[in-house]
């Protein structure tokens, strides 16, 4: 007796339609588990046994094989228990096999037989309406993510005994349980409204977030770098259900999305700097997400950016370029998304004084190699620079210049202005302009042009740091909501780096 | 450089001066065991060379008498050539004035660089700035402010490229594009300390780098305190920018006031120790300097030339001339400033403008600080 039933494995965070085959024959008892089957699915085995007895069905004592097809992809984790199990009843006569047409199952099973969610529950969801099933079968706890694609019915399910009903045509199909909105707030986004002082970082932060710029953060200990840029994500526009998708998609696949339901905060990643590359974009044996998958359509944090390893630092490289990373497995390459807003913090000196209340106790040459290690490929993708000074006792004191609700208006009024300006050129903001694109869609006053030149000319930076001034000048014409990028733009432009770009740096 | 040019533009190096270089050069593990041995390096130094061999080659006496006596002074010349230095020896009238005061003053000066420059920088008014190695981002400042503010009137600053105050006062001359003399304690072609390799390239390409030793020699303990003399003699007028109690850069000073030069100081907190020395210094009589104009008076004494950086900061609209004034007056951050009841678009534009104009440098953790 032969039976066949869907199930997904996830790839990178695709889903892939997987056939369960079960043959069962006469023979010495036995269950084989064949087709590229990792180490949790070999173990499978006696999960599938133990939950088949104790939800009161018969185990067949005969010899069981089972297929997962196609064969060339390599299937890790638990997520095709209960297809085999589902396959198992049904090659032995225990349930009907003719539902398995519509339905796909996906799903974890206990000991006990209870039927468990696992991770990529959207992604399978999606792969089921791609693959033209009807149904997806899923456990009761998180169903509600499947269920966020639409076309396909989800049942949710208790246990495996459920599963049998539901096929046989004894239960109809159940709905997942709404969840209740009580349990899943919003989350509470840390607002501006309870920031003091620091005027120039407030402003970096409104003028990143409103041209989609890289920002750093240069600040001594308890300045107040990491409670600026929590409070970014508040300033960004509000998802979009296709980017709420992606982020749910992610979050699911890597296990942190747990309450079922769409992710509806942006995602803010503080990965510490100990991190290695492959944790930061992604990778692994089983590739998983980075944390800069896991900050896509959110804010990737580097907090201590000099603390960081240079080859974790190099592989940022391409997600911040390209918008996604490519991670290479065993002839494989498979994508992840990586569009995040990328804010780095640093300390000014390794003491972390340097140019704060209390004096800087670093030598010239611990200096040197602090600004070595914060140069390089990375730093010149950082467009919008501060430095963050500890708020004084005046400023403590004083009320709020301003809210996130305020800011993230003329944010959005912004960020529309340059969609606008941008259409049909593939950039959807100021922070992705290119050398090209600043040369054709800039519109700048030819008396800030001039201006601009006259002090590159004059060798205070780079071309990189030319560029870099342009698109932050553009950035904060559109914020003031000026058609042309006048002379104070540019001005103020200039006004958002750090000390080491200027000449001289190389002396004193 | 051709030997044709070399005629040109002075004579060519004497065989007994260049011998005399070579024999400090030989001598240079000799001298440094006298030196620790507390013998005073100018009495040694002053010494003719067969009283100098008497004195410290020991058992080695007569190989060195042997190889004094077949001394190959076109080797030395093609040493010198293959490393692209020049020697200016004693003999000749390039050879810096105020050097000969020295009682023990080089044969020879090995200069890397353009050799008509060094010729000009060394008969322009010289002052030497000097001071600590570990100094502090103010010391750092005012060294080159000061320097910036020297060499943009001309002046050229003489230093020895050492870590901090030496640095920072080339820097400050090279920021101004004015001219500026490295002396350093080993050969001149190398970088002295290697961290400085692109300074040392900057000064070479626009003003010189001069040394006793000649190429190839490595700086020794006791040419430090050998090059200061040279420093010290170079300067019309020497500026100690910071020093701690025990500092070398004393000693410099000391040796300029042996040679009957003046000695400034820059002041500081009285209670830090990197201003221990350069506030004894004023107590004991050292003119006061706050800024490039008081050692231009002191050079110049009623007549010295208006400072560039004044004509320019005289030539601001009123608002950025307010905004650099309070600068100036210690409110040096942004959030200073609007606190002032400033526009923040206001301070950031007035700010970059500024600086954009050579007015204001910015300093580690977003701190401003004058040029002028």
């Amino acid at each position: 007796m032969l039976s066949r039933v869907a199930t997904f494995a996830i790839d990178g965070i695709d889903p892939r339609p997987v056939w369960v085959e079960v043959d069962i024959r006469p023979g010495l008892p036995a269950f084989h588990v064949v087709g590229l089957a990792g180490k949790a699915v070999r173990e499978a085995r006696e999960r599938v046994r133990a939950a088949i007895l104790n939800s009161g069905f018969e185990f067949p004592a005969r010899r069981i094989t089972a297929n997962l097809a196609p064969a060339s992809l390599p299937k890790v984790g638990p997520g095709f228990d209960a297809a085999l199990a589902v396959g198992l009843l049904a090659a032995s006569g225990q349930c009907r096999a003719e539902a398995l047409e519509r339905w796909a199952i996906f799903g974890e099973l206990s000991l006990g037989g209870e039927l468990r969610p696992c991770r990529g529950l959207l992604s399978a969801a999606e792969g089921a309406l791609r693959s033209g099933f009807t149904g997806l079968i899923v456990a009761r706890e998180r169903a509600g993510e499947a269920a966020l694609v639409d076309g396909v019915t989800v049942a949710a399910v208790d246990s495996l005994r459920g599963v049998a009903r539901l096929l046989d045509g004894e239960d109809p199909p159940q709905p997942p349980t709404p969840e209740p909105a009580a349990l899943a707030p919003a989350e509470e986004l840390a607002d501006l409204a309870d920031v003091r002082g620091h005027q120039q970082p407030l402003r970096a932060l409104e003028i990143a977030a409103a041209g989609g710029h890289n920002l750093l953060l240069e600040g001594p200990p308890g300045s107040g770098k990491t409670m600026l840029a929590r409070r970014l994500p508040s300033l960004l526009p509000p998802l979009s259900r296709e980017e709420a998708f992606e982020v749910t998609r992610i979050h699911s696949v890597a296990g942190l999305h747990r309450r079922g339901g769409l992710v509806t905060s942006r995602p803010f990643r503080a990965p510490h700097h100990t991190i290695s590359a492959s944790g930061l974009v992604g990778g692994g044996q089983v590739p998983m997400p980075g944390e800069a998958s896991l900050a896509h359509n959110g804010v990737l944090f580097l907090d201590e950016l000099s603390e960081f390893g240079r080859p974790s630092l190099e592989a940022l490289r391409q997600p911040i370029e390209d918008g996604y990373v490519a991670v290479v497995r065993g002839q494989r390459a498979l994508q992840f998304p990586t569009r995040f807003a990328l804010v780095a913090a640093t300390n000014p000196c390794p003491c972390g004084f340097a140019g704060s209340e209390r004096p800087c106790t670093c030598g010239e040459a611990e200096l040197a190699r602090h600004r070595r290690r914060l140069s390089g490929p990375l730093l010149d993708r950082l467009d919008v620079r501060t430095t963050v000074q500890r708020a004084t006792a005046a400023e403590l004191a004083a009320p709020a210049r301003s809210s996130s609700q305020e800011m993230r208006e003329r944010v959005l009024a912004a960020r529309e202005r340059q969609l606008h300006r941008l259409a049909g050129t593939g950039a959807r903001c100021n922070g992705q302009l290119d050398a090209r694109l600043i040369r054709s869609h800039l519109a700048a006053s030819a008396a800030a042009r001039q201006l601009l030149g006259a002090a590159y000319d004059a060798g205070s930076f780079s071309a990189r740091g030319h560029d870099r001034v342009l698109r932050v000048a553009r950035t904060i014409a559109d914020l003031d909501g000026r058609e042309r990028v006048e002379t104070d733009d540019v001005m103020q432009a200039i006004a958002f780096r750090t000390d080491d770009e200027l000449r001289g740096a190389a002396a004193a | 450089m051709s030997g044709g040019e070399e005629r040109r533009a002075g004579r060519a190096p004497c065989r007994a001066c260049l011998r005399r270089a070579w024999l400090v050069a030989r001598l240079a593990g000799n001298i440094e065991r006298a030196w620790l041995a507390r013998r005073p390096l100018p009495a040694v130094l002053a010494l003719p060379d067969d009283e100098l061999i008497a004195a410290l080659a020991g058992d080695q006496r007569k190989r060195l008498e042997a190889e004094h006596a077949v001394f190959d002074a076109a080797a030395a010349l093609r040493s010198c050539r293959a490393a692209a230095v020049t020697p200016v020896c004693a003999c000749d009238r390039r050879y810096p004035q105020r050097l000969r005061e020295l009682p023990d003053a080089p044969a020879v000066l090995h200069v890397f660089g353009d050799v008509a420059r060094f010729e000009r920088l060394v008969a322009a008014p010289c002052v030497a700035i000097v001071g600590a190695r570990r100094a502090t981002p103010y010391g750092l400042a005012q060294a080159r402010r000061i320097a910036r503010g020297l060499a943009a009137s001309g002046v050229c600053v003489v230093s020895g490229m050492a870590l901090g105050v030496d640095s920072a006062a080339h820097a400050g001359a090279l920021d101004a594009d004015g001219g500026t003399l490295a002396v350093l304690a080993g050969g001149p072609e190398r970088p002295y300390p290697p961290s400085k390799r692109q300074l040392h390239a900057e000064i070479a390409a626009r003003g010189a780098v001069v040394g006793e030793l000649p190429p190839g020699a490595r700086a020794r303990r006791w040419s430090f305190p050998a090059r200061n003399r040279i420093i010290a003699a170079l300067g019309q007028l020497t500026i100690v920018v910071e020093a701690g109690e025990r500092s070398g850069s004393l000693i410099t000073a000391s040796l300029a006031l042996d040679l009957g030069r003046e000695v400034g100081a820059v002041p500081g907190l009285v209670t830090a120790p990197l201003a221990a020395g350069t506030n004894a210094l004023i107590a004991d009589g050292a003119r006061l300097v706050r800024g490039p104009r008081d050692v231009l008076e002191l050079l110049f004494g009623a007549d010295a030339p208006e400072l560039e950086e004044e004509r320019r900061r005289r030539a601001l609209p009123a608002d950025l001339a307010d905004l650099l004034a309070r600068v100036g007056a210690g409110q040096d951050t942004v959030g200073a400033l609007v606190a002032t009841g400033r526009e923040l678009d206001a301070v950031l534009a007035g700010l970059a403008q500024l600086e954009l104009r050579g007015h204001l440098r910015r300093t580690a953790g977003g701190r401003f600080a004058c040029l002028s």
